[in-house]
């Protein structure tokens, strides 16, 4: 049981650094086709913080549903997928972007949209489902949904930091996304493989 | 509370407004998006800036004689007419006071030119500040450069003489130090083209900004004072110092009224800039030109 809070607290964790660390690449993916003004950084955020409250209220949905680690691991697999164009096909989809509009504001907009949405929208739904995971009662809930924005949060920050600060100076931008993916799949797999018990556990909380 | 937070930071913005607007020899300021832009005046000289803290002069001119060329970054990219006299058609990154655009209209009034500035604000100073006037076959757009370049390939555009100016030393365009973006600006020459780049590097930045350039130019005239001017061709063929001084003999009258010449451009000239072995090149995967810069 434990072992499994740590692995919820985990994944949390590493769904704040994953987003906040698209987020400074998605500038530098951007920057050769839409340039590097307030507005190309405007409609990244902006995009970014409708995903997240889109997937906010999607994942508290779906925690109402039987919801189980095995789950959560699968919302973070998920999301790993959903990102793999962002790494592997940016340039040709930008390169459509940009032939499409000329305004570099609603071009770095739609850019934004194709690449992130899906993502950062599942990415989300994380923090939601862990709350519903954790809370053993009514009494903790409020702790326990603190406990969870401080993790999270931390982890962005960590993200915001390690990336902008140091791993820029190592790594090239593909090679930070596909380290993270790689992470993202190893921690999902680990959920679901370690998620068993914990369908029970959400059988008797769901219900 | 928002409100309350404001109204506590009052009497400290009435204090900043007037520490700028007291500062020695201020004589305007324009508002702008990125940095706002300052206007000075000192020993005969008027000057642009980016913010108050900023010490780095985007631009000078004389205020007695504005037709002279008085700063050293637009005076060592004239050198690039030296590679090729008689550009037909000219792309300039980064307007500054407009002194590199206005040299280059005076002296050839038939070549269109293409000025690139991010910020509309200096565009504005330099027009109000600066006795900076478009000429007829130029024309000012305010758009990120690497922005400006990718539509400009779209339309197949050529460009016989490509000059860059858009970096100071506190902070450099990442975007625009990129294998990339030179690649697409070599794209953009005709086949006798010519690039001048002035740049602030220093430290490793100033390594990978070679290696880079090399990269994608080969052979290039490197010329040295604070900043650094990159004179290369499209061809990757230089033209020998004797061709070049040839060139300049026969610029030096029409350079004369904007007290630019020979003996202050030629002995700037150097080759054999070397850099480490295993410098990694700049590219869009990877651009931490800032954090570079320096160390």
């Amino acid at each position: 049981m434990a072992k499994q809070k740590i692995l919820i607290y985990l994944i949390t964790w590493w769904s704040g650094y994953f987003v906040m660390a698209m987020e400074l690449l998605g500038g530098r993916t951007l920057a050769p086709f839409f340039g590097t003004g307030i507005y190309v950084w405007g409609a990244i955020i902006t995009l970014f913080m409708l995903s997240l409250s889109i997937g906010y209220l999607l994942g508290g949905q779906f925690s109402a549903r039987q919801p189980s680690l095995r789950k959560l691991g699968a919302i973070l697999l998920l999301a790993t997928v959903a990102a793999l164009p962002c790494a592997a096909i940016a340039n040709p989809i930008l390169e459509r972007v940009f032939e499409a509009t000329s305004d570099p504001r609603y071009g770095a907009l739609a850019a934004s949209i194709a690449l992130y949405f899906l993502p950062i929208t599942i990415s989300g739904a994380i923090s939601p489902y862990a709350i519903r995971l954790l809370v053993e009662g009514l009494g903790t809930s409020g702790k326990v949904a603190g406990m969870v924005f401080f993790v999270s949060t931390f982890g962005s920050t960590a993200g915001t930091l390690l990336t902008s600060f140091y791993l820029v100076l190592i790594f090239e931008v593909d090679q930070l996304f596909f380290g993270m993916m790689a992470i993202s799949a190893l921690i999902g797999t680990a959920a679901m493989l370690l998620g068993g018990s914990g369908q029970d556990e959400g059988f008797r909380h769901g219900r | 509370m928002v409100v309350n937070r404001l109204s506590a930071l009052l009497p400290l913005l009435v204090i900043v407004g007037l520490a700028t607007s007291l500062q020695a020899g201020v004589v305007a300021e324009e508002k702008s998006l990125y940095r706002n832009v300052l206007v000075f005046e000192e020993k005969g000289l008027r000057c642009m800036k980016f913010g108050t803290h900023d010490n780095a002069r985007q631009s000078c001119m004389e205020i007695a004689d504005p037709v002279a060329m008085v700063f050293n970054p637009p005076r060592m990219l004239m050198a690039g007419l030296y590679l090729l006299p008689d550009p037909q058609r000219i792309l300039v990154m980064g307007l500054g006071g407009g002194a590199l655009v206005a040299t280059l209209q005076t002296l050839l009034p038939d070549s269109e030119i293409d000025a690139v500035e991010i910020d509309p604000a200096v565009i504005r100073v330099a027009k109000k500040y600066f006795a900076f006037t478009p000429g007829k076959n130029t024309r000012v757009h305010a758009e990120d450069g690497r922005v400006f370049v990718k539509h400009q390939l779209r339309q197949k555009k050529k460009y016989d003489f490509i000059a860059l100016d858009a970096f100071d030393h506190i902070s450099v365009p990442e975007h625009m130090t990129t294998r990339e973006y030179l690649q697409e600006l070599k794209t953009l020459l005709t086949d006798h083209g010519v690039l001048a780049a002035n740049t602030f590097s220093s430290g490793r930045l100033y390594d990978a900004e070679s290696a880079t350039y090399a990269a994608v130019f080969g052979p290039f005239y490197n010329m040295q004072i604070r900043n650094r001017v990159i004179l290369a061709m499209k061809s990757g063929q230089l033209p020998e110092m004797e061709t070049v001084r040839r060139n300049a003999a026969r610029l030096e009258d029409g350079f004369r009224p904007f007290r630019i010449g020979q003996d202050w451009l030629l002995p700037l000239f150097a080759t054999g800039n070397r850099w480490p072995e295993e410098t990694r090149l700049l590219t869009d995967q990877y651009s931490p030109a800032n954090l570079l810069m320096g160390r």
